[in-house]
Parts: C-alpha cells; sequence; structure tokens
C-alpha cells in the first residue's frame, strides 16, 4: 500500500505519521508538498497535525485552498482512504469533505495529555481491529477540538455509523468529565457517509509504541492495511 | 527628520558612560552619530556583551573530549554524543520583557532560543523551562498580578512551542516573594544534527553575498537588548514597545526552509540568527568571527513598516529572521528554498575585506564601526563584590526552640504549596508529546528523550533544570554547588550520566556590591560543580538587574544539565510502580533543617544555612544508582530534595500515573522528628526494588560505599509512616487525598 502525506506550511506532526507508517508498519511512504496537484497514486493519504498557516483565520481554513487539495477530494471521490488527524480533521472539515467544525475548547486552554477514547464499532476499515466499546488510550494536544454539527447531523453521523471514535472514562461511559474539549455527543473522530475518509482529535501515531506509553493507535493503521487485504508488515 | 544631537543626556538615556563614550571616540576617530551610538548601546549592553560578567564566567570549565563547539565560540555548544551525532543546547532568559507583556515577552524567550539551536544546524527536538513569579496563594500580597504573570508566561510558551512543534518536556516553577514584580523566565532548548554539518556563524570571503531571510523587519523590540540592562520601575510599562512580538508559524517556515538549505553546504558559509540587537548583532558578530567586513544596505532590507530610519532598522529586533552568508554563485540555491516556504528572503550586502560594519541606506554610508572592536571589545568591568552584613546572623536559627509542627495535618498542607503542588495545570498546555520522542512524561526527576538517528535507530537523551535559589541566597557558592549536584542527582535517577551543563545566571543589580558578590561566588560554586562532575559548560546566559523598587531577586543561578541513558532497558521512572515492592532509602541520613522549605512553610523563616555537600559522597551516589539500574535492580528511583523524606515518599505515591501507597519504618535514632521527616540532607535517593532483590540491592549499594537499608514496602492505598526511638509515632494518610490536594492546588489558585 502506497502512503502520501501531506505537508502543508505549519504541519508538525507530518514526520511522526511518517516514522509510524515507515518504521513500525514497514509502508511505502513518501511527503507530497502542499504546492503539488497530484498524490502521485498513493492508495492512502494523511492530513497530519500541526498548525497550518499558524492556524489563521480558522484552523484549517487557508489549507483546504492548497494545491493539493483538490487531488485530496479526488482521491476521497474514489473511495481511497483518507485520515485527517488533529489539524488534518479540521483542514477536512473546512475542506467539506467531513460534516461540522471544530471550534475552541470550551475550557479556552489548550489540553496535551493522554486519554481514554471509545472504540464506538469495527464496521469501518479504520476500526475493524478493534472492538465494540473497547477503551483506547490515545493522546490529543489541541486547542481547538471542540467539534460542533446541528442536531440533525449529529443524529444522522450516528445513525449512519459515522461515529467511530468518543471521549470517555476508563469503563467506557461518556461524561461532561470525560470529554476533554466540549465536543457535542463527545464525539472524537468521524468518517464521511462512504466511509473512507476519518477525521479524528486524538493523535493514533503517538500511540503506536510501546515505549512512548500506549500502542492503542496501532489498530487504527493496521485496520487499513487489513482492509486492503494486506498482511500486516512486520516493523523493520 | 533629521536626526537627534547627540548631547551628555541622550548618551546616558543609552545607558553608555562616559567614559564608555570616550572609547568609542577612539575606536572611530571621531564622535559617533544617532545611529552608530545606538549600535554601540545595544552591543555594549549588559544584555549583549556581559560587560559586568565575562571576567567570572572564565572560571568556568569549558572543554572536554565530547566538547565540539565551546561556550562562546558561536551561538550555542555542541557535544559528541557518539556515532556521529552531536546536541547543540542551551539556555536563555526573557525576564523583563516577560515583566511588562508576558504572554510574548515568553513567547519570544522561546523564540530567541530555538534559533541559536537552528542557527547551529541542529533540528530542535526538545524545550524546557525554569519559571520563578511572586506567590500566587490568596492571601499574598501581589497574588493576582503574579497569576496573571504566570498565566501569561505559561500561555506564551504554549502557544509559541506547540505552534512551531517542538515539544516542552519539563522544567521546574517556584515561587517567592522577592520574584514579585519580577519574573524568571529561562527557557532550554536542545537540538541534534550529524558532528559533520555544524553550521558556524562566521562571515568570510570577500565578495560574498549577505542574506537576509525571514519575517519583515518592523519597530517592535526596539532597543530590547538595552531595555534588559536595566532595573524595573514604576515606569517600565512605557518600555513596552522594547518586548518583541512573535509568530512561532514563521519561525517553523524559517527553521525548515533554513535546515533544508543547510543540507547543501557549498552554499552556505555563514549563518546567525537575528536576535538581541537584530541586524546590529548578526553583522558585526559574523565580520567579527570571519576576521572580515560586511556591508549591507537598508534599503534592500525587507521592512513592514513604512519610513523606518537606520537607527531603527538596526536595533529592531523583530522576530523569526536569519543572517546568512552564501558562497558567490550559489545565490539561487538559497532563493529557491525560501521562495518554496514562501518566506521574504533579500540580498542585503557582501563580505568585505576592509573589518568594518558599513552600513549604507539607499547607497550613503549612515555607519562605519570596526567590526572586531564592536564586537569583541566592549569594556569588560571588575565590579566590587561585598559579603551582605546580614548572611552571617540569617544563616543562624534557634532550632532549639523551633515548635513542633502538627505532622499529620502539615503533609496536605506541603502538598498543596505551590512549590510542591502538581503542575499539570501547566505542562497540560504544553504540547509535551509532539515528535514521537517523549518516553517520561513530564513530572518526573528529569525528562527522558529519544531522538532519532536514522533507520529506526535512536539515542536516549535526559534533561533536567535545576536551582535551589533559597539555598544560594544564604549562601551563595555552596547553593549554586547544590544545583549542580542536585540537577546531575536527577538525572543519575533515570539512569543518565551527565554531559554538559548550560546555565543562566539571573541576579540583580550588579552595581550593588552585595548582588555581585552572590554572582561571584555563585560563579564559583557552579565551577566547582562543573570539576567534580566532570563536565563542561558549554553556554548559557547572564542576566542582570533583575531588581525592582522593592530590591533584587534572589541570587538564582538556573542549571540545566544533558546526560544520555545508552540502553532504553535502563530509563528509570521516578515513582513508586508495584505493590509489594521494597522500599529503600539510600544515602547517610540527615536530619538538617536549615534553608529548607519546612522551615519556610510550617514556621515562616527563610533562614539557617543550607545543607552540606560533600561532593564524593555525591558522586559516589549516582554511580552506585547507575550501577544498580545497569544490573535491572531498580523499579524507581527519586532523589530528596525540598521537604526532604517525608515529601520525596509520598511524591513517589502520588506523583506516577497510578497512586500506590506504602507503609515504611523510619528505625534510625534522631534529635528532631521534624528534621528527620523535612531535612534536605543532600546524596539521598529513595529506591524501589522487587522484594527478593532487596538485600542484595542493599549490598551492592554498600558495596560501593553507599549507606543503603530497606525501610518498607509499596502497598495498600495509605501511606503509613512509623518512627522508632524515644517517642516513637506513627502517620497515616490516604493516599486518594494526598493525590487530590496536590493535584487541584493550582486549579485553585488559577482557575
Amino acid at each position: 500500500m502506497r502512503w502520501a502525506v501531506i505537508q502543508f506550511p505549519g504541519s508538525n506532526c507530518d514526520q511522526d505519521v511518517y516514522h509510524v507508517l515507515k518504521n513500525v508498519l514497514a509502508q511505502s511512504v513518501d511527503y507530497v508538498w502542499h504546492k503539488d496537484t497530484s498524490l502521485n497514486n498513493a492508495d492512502a493519504v494523511v492530513l497530519p497535525g500541526g498548525f497550518s498557516y499558524g492556524d489563521y483565520l480558522r484552523c484549517g481554513a487557508i489549507a483546504r485552498f492548497s494545491p493539493i487539495m483538490p487531488a485530496v477530494k479526488e482521491a476521497a471521490a474514489q473511495g481511497k482512504t483518507v485520515l485527517g488527524i488533529c489539524n488534518g480533521f479540521q483542514i477536512l472539515c473546512e475542506a467539506g469533505l467531513l460534516p461540522g467544525v471544530l471550534v475552541r475548547n470550551t475550557s479556552l486552554k489548550f489540553r496535551c495529555e493522554t486519554l481514554p477514547v471509545r472504540v464506538e464499532h469495527p464496521n469501518s476499515r479504520f476500526t475493524r481491529d478493534y472492538l465494540t466499546g473497547q477503551v483506547l488510550q490515545l493522546p490529543i494536544a489541541h486547542g481547538e477540538g471542540h467539534y460542533v454539527a446541528d442536531e440533525a447531523t449529529l443524529d444522522s453521523l450516528f445513525v449512519h455509523q459515522q461515529v467511530l471514535f468518543t471521549y470517555s472514562d476508563t469503563r467506557g461511559r461518556s461524561t461532561a468529565e470525560s470529554n476533554p474539549n466540549g465536543s457535542r455527543r463527545h464525539i472524537a473522530g468521524i468518517t464521511n457517509r462512504a466511509g473512507n475518509v476519518l477525521g479524528l482529535m486524538p493523535h493514533p501515531e503517538r500511540a503506536s509504541e510501546k515505549i512512548l506509553g500506549s500502542d492503542d493507535g496501532l489498530g487504527l493503521f493496521t485496520s487499513i492495511l487489513a482492509s486492503a487485504g494486506l498482511p500486516l508488515a512486520q516493523a523493520a | 527628520m533629521p536626526d537627534p544631537t547627540i548631547t551628555p543626556e541622550l548618551i546616558a538615556k543609552h545607558g553608555i558612560t562616559p567614559e564608555e563614550y570616550l572609547r568609542i571616540q577612539g575606536i572611530l576617530g571621531r564622535d559617533p552619530n544617532f545611529t552608530e551610538l545606538g549600535i554601540f548601546s545595544v552591543m555594549w549592553s549588559e544584555h549583549c556583551s556581559y560587560k559586568n560578567s565575562r571576567l567570572e564566567l572564565r572560571k568556568f570549565p569549558t572543554t572536554g573530549p565530547r566538547v565540539l563547539v565551546k561556550a562562546g565560540e558561536e551561538n550555542a555548544g555542541v557535544i559528541d554524543i557518539g556515532d556521529g551525532w552531536g546536541v547543540a543546547f542551551k539556555m536563555e532568559s526573557h525576564n523583563h520583557p516577560s515583566a511588562v507583556e508576558p504572554f510574548q515577552g515568553a513567547a519570544t524567550g522561546v523564540g530567541g532560543i530555538l534559533r541559536d539551536i537552528f542557527t547551529m544546524g541542529a533540528r530542535p527536538v526538545f524545550l524546557l523551562n525554569s519559571l520563578r513569579f511572586g506567590d500566587i496563594r490568596p492571601n499574598a500580597p501581589n497574588a493576582g498580578t503574579n497569576r496573571r504573570l504566570l498565566s501569561g508566561v505559561v500561555s506564551g510558551i504554549a502557544h509559541y512551542g506547540n505552534c512551531i512543534g517542538v515539544p516542552t518536556v519539563g522544567g521546574e516553577i517556584y515561587f517567592d516573594p522577592s520574584y514579585d514584580g519580577n519574573p524568571l523566565v529561562n527557557v532550554f532548548c536542545l537540538g541534534t544534527l550529524r558532528t559533520d554539518e555544524i553550521r558556524r556563524g562566521a562571515a568570510t570571503g570577500a565578495g560574498n553575498p549577505v542574506f537576509y531571510v525571514g519575517a519583515r523587519t518592523g519597530r517592535d523590540g526596539l532597543a530590547g537588548a538595552a531595555f534588559a540592562s536595566r532595573d524595573l520601575t514604576e515606569d517600565s510599562k512605557a518600555d513596552r514597545p522594547a518586548v518583541q512580538v512573535g509568530d512561532p508559524f514563521i519561525e517553523k517556515l524559517l527553521l525548515e526552509a533554513c535546515l533544508e538549505l543547510f543540507q547543501h553546504p557549498e552554499a552556505v558559509v555563514g549563518v546567525q540568527d537575528m536576535g538581541a540587537a537584530g541586524l546590529t548583532c548578526s553583522t558585526c558578530e559574523t565580520a567579527s568571527r570571519g576576521n572580515s567586513g560586511i556591508e549591507i544596505d537598508l534599503a534592500l532590507v525587507p521592512q513592514r513598516e513604512p519610513g523606518m530610519t537606520p537607527y531603527e532598522t538596526m536595533l529592531s529586533e523583530s522576530q523569526e529572521r536569519m543572517l546568512i552568508i552564501v558562497r558567490q554563485g550559489h545565490e539561487e540555491t538559497v532563493t529557491k528554498i525560501f521562495e518554496k516556504w514562501d518566506l521574504p528572503c533579500a540580498l542585503i550586502g557582501r563580505v568585505t575585506d576592509d573589518g568594518f560594519m558599513r552600513v549604507k541606506n539607499h547607497g550613503v554610508t549612515v555607519a562605519e564601526i570596526p567590526a572586531k572592536q564592536l564586537a569583541d571589545e566592549a569594556p569588560l568591568y571588575k565590579r566590587e563584590a561585598r559579603r551582605p552584613a546580614d548572611l552571617d546572623s540569617r544563616q543562624q536559627f534557634d532550632l532549639a526552640s523551633l515548635p513542633m509542627a502538627d505532622i499529620q495535618a502539615l503533609l496536605p498542607k506541603l502538598l498543596a504549596v505551590p512549590d510542591l503542588a502538581s503542575k499539570r495545570w501547566v505542562y497540560r498546555q504544553y504540547d509535551h508529546m509532539v515528535r514521537v520522542g517523549t518516553v517520561t512524561a513530564p513530572g518526573s526527576d528529569a525528562a527522558v528523550v529519544r531522538i532519532p538517528t536514522g533507520d529506526n535507530t535512536w539515542k536516549y537523551l535526559a534533561a533536567s533544570v535545576d536551582c535551589n535559589a533559597h539555598y544560594v541566597a544564604l549562601e551563595p557558592k555552596l547553593g549554586a554547588l547544590i544545583a549542580v549536584a542536585e540537577c546531575a542527582r536527577n538525572l543519575a535517577m533515570t539512569g543518565a550520566e551527565p554531559l554538559a551543563l548550560t546555565d543562566n545566571l539571573n541576579f540583580g543589580n550588579p552595581h550593588v556590591p552585595e548582588n555581585f558578590y552572590q554572582l561571584q561566588q555563585a560563579v564559583d560554586g557552579l565551577a566547582e560543580g562543573c570539576r567534580a562532575f566532570d563536565i563542561p559548560v558549554t553556554g548559557g546566559n547572564v542576566s542582570l538587574y533583575n531588581q525592582s523598587p522593592a530590591g533584587p531577586i534572589d541570587p538564582t543561578p538556573t542549571v540545566g544539565i544533558v546526560g544520555q541513558i545508552r540502553d532504553p532497558k535502563h530509563i528509570t521512572p521516578s515513582h513508586f510502580q508495584n505493590q509489594g515492592d521494597a522500599i529503600l532509602l539510600v544515602g547517610e541520613i540527615g536530619e538538617e533543617l536549615g534553608a529548607s522549605l519546612y522551615l519556610r512553610e510550617a514556621h515562616g523563616l527563610k533562614r539557617g544555612r543550607p545543607p552540606e555537600l560533600n561532593l564524593d559522597r555525591e558522586k559516589k551516589l549516582h554511580d552506585a544508582v547507575r550501577s544498580a539500574i545497569r544490573l535491572g535492580e531498580v523499579r524507581s528511583a527519586h532523589d530528596l530534595a525540598e521537604g526532604g523524606l517525608l515529601i520525596a515518599l509520598a511524591e513517589c505515591a502520588i506523583g506516577g500515573t497510578k497512586q500506590l501507597g506504602a507503609t515504611v519504618k523510619l528505625d534510625f535514632p534522631h534529635a528532631r522528628l521534624d528534621g528527620l521527616l523535612f531535612g534536605e540532607s543532600q546524596s539521598r535517593a529513595i529506591l524501589t526494588t522487587r522484594p527478593e532483590n532487596a538485600t542484595a540491592l542493599v549490598a551492592l549499594l554498600e558495596l560501593r560505599g553507599v549507606p543503603a537499608r530497606r525501610i518498607g514496602t509499596v502497598g495498600g492505598c495509605e501511606l503509613v509512616v512509623q518512627t522508632t526511638g524515644v517517642a516513637p509515632s506513627e502517620f497515616k494518610w490516604d493516599v486518594a487525598e494526598l493525590h487530590r490536594v496536590w493535584n487541584v492546588a493550582f486549579d485553585e489558585y488559577l482557575g
């Protein structure tokens, strides 16, 4: 499987994702500069975390106009895997590839910690290696992770199984206390209707090696590989 | 508008003494014009020239087998860590700006130290910081202001570090009324590079083009260096324009563009960041290092405000700018890369061979100064030092009449004291995980970070910043020596071997002999500590004039030490790990209460002599703990520091990811119970190990000359401490409750 990791000006988790894909999962992965217009036939695209364009105007608001974005939209339309992490999620929402918007955390503060995130269901190319209700320990690091959409959209997301990840406590219960940013319905990650585009605020690439504390995030990547019918390659 | 005429008042306003003015006249062979006066003013300010401290700094040991770039040679020192890899690291202060504008002051402090690192060709991989404020507790006189400063500084550091994507992985925060109105913001950064790819800041090769890259120049931060070289007063608010404004996004682009450019060594002759004194400093310093001259035309400098005068352009401290000396013929390599990253990039001048820093404006020369004399021959002063008259009396306190505190009630109160309370409120605002290198989360004795060395190989570094300023205030030389020992001790607890040290000397007005005595003595102490642990000083920062009408700050010589852990298996956590583990107390039993947190917080006394430090004992402790760790015998290691034994035990119980109780019996003769529990005698640690290994571990440590004995077992949900002797006692604390008060304290103080 060929992966493309897009580098916007201000992306800062690009090297992290590249490392996990290349060194932990032995994947073929290339960086794609935001000024390019082609993804070079990549099978999967990652929009990594960071502060693209310095979060000027709104997070992701300017990145959505980058020259590479039409190619990303094309890949999404073709059913290819598109993964937006943190700022990547924000860009996908601004670009209209995902519904809703991410606004400022209700605490008004940037928050970086590892916390429990519940897997809603395994019926997706991103979660098939997890179990329904499985509680993962995943890192978050954001100031604008509060997911907002109108009630009709929120209902629809749940009805169509587009909500893949929600904030919860260690027992899988979602409460106000377990919600780090005020996201509606405790939403941490959603897909598009077709299920091939995922945006999530937590950073699975930061939880892919035990030495860093948790490898609960690895399942997201292995699910993608499994869904493409590929055996999991051993780490280099 | 014509330049103002040079009058004695104008000269004084620039912080230049009559003698210094004579010297300037001597160097130029004439009077300086207004622009040249400004240039000398910033280059010869204390902040840029260290004129009051340079003589003292020569006492530092700066050489060693691993030193690739020495202190003072370039923007940061570089240490060899093996296999063709090196680390560039340094600590710097941004105290005065943070006092008047905490957010931008702290943010640009981060920006500045980052640039000092990547200007060496190193990719910054982590940050630490050491912060000091006045008391933030509700009953403290300036609590509101101090809280505002703390919040602003933390937000500023978070804003800059998070956006640029360099993790802040650790640090320290302390509180004392002496920092009221004069907070300390010391920022440490470490970057990695291949040892054959070190970039230096010399302008060589007459005719080589000089490029300006990065953000456009504006009027912000004008004369920041001079501002940092004065006491803070009521009128300092008017100095707000001297606080620079930072843009971490631009710096991220600048960082990536520079690192990309550095992969073309044939194109880059020299590089220097524009920090304090911006264009002025970078041009004359590169020319001086290169034994050459530099000529620039300000009309070519990208400017973002109209009508800037040469004075303003040369003194501006606009952020996120670099000066690059390019090899003739390779200009296109540079312009292409900066175009890719959409950053301003302009050819502004050339290297010459006449030794002058020559500044033109639209072809007309507006300043012409011999570069070497400007950069390297600032005046050097030997200030008068005098031991404070009251120091001897402050070192006395009447132990015999000191009442015994209610220890059961005291422990939870102490854990909520800002110095000891959990700093989670702070570090949760810092992205401490970006770059997937952070092995040990904030809250441990030292930060442990893995750095990539290619093909999924890694090296493991540990780093800590430390200074107990109360010790330094009560005995400067010993206090500074202890700072080094404690920092190295923190590293030893994680399994690391110290490599080198950077220092940030924060002191008051050096013209006051008692302040200068503290600086002089502290440097002696640091130098002795470095020699004892065989670690060179690779560079650092001096911040003087930390003084308000209320008086000087406590002398605060912050040290930062970087160490290496060979094998990731040896990375050792600080806190209790498993039920049933045996707890060992390692080191001599001591009861020294002088200068202790207990005396300050339970009795309101800032008195006493700091605890003794026996360097031989201290080194034996570090070596023994490291040996034990390498043999796989140690589950956790935590050193004793503020608050002594009882606080260390409590921290082991509550500071980790899970809270674990313990039952501990202290079967040692002691004169006073509070001395036993809260004394801050040095060279001690709490270790835990598998219960079946306890006897062997004790034997191992004793063999290495370090007293050790088992004092208890990890387990249960209470911290139980029993003491024996004439008046045996038993204390019990619910660990969940201790954790709660420790954890919520900052939320309660800051909201």
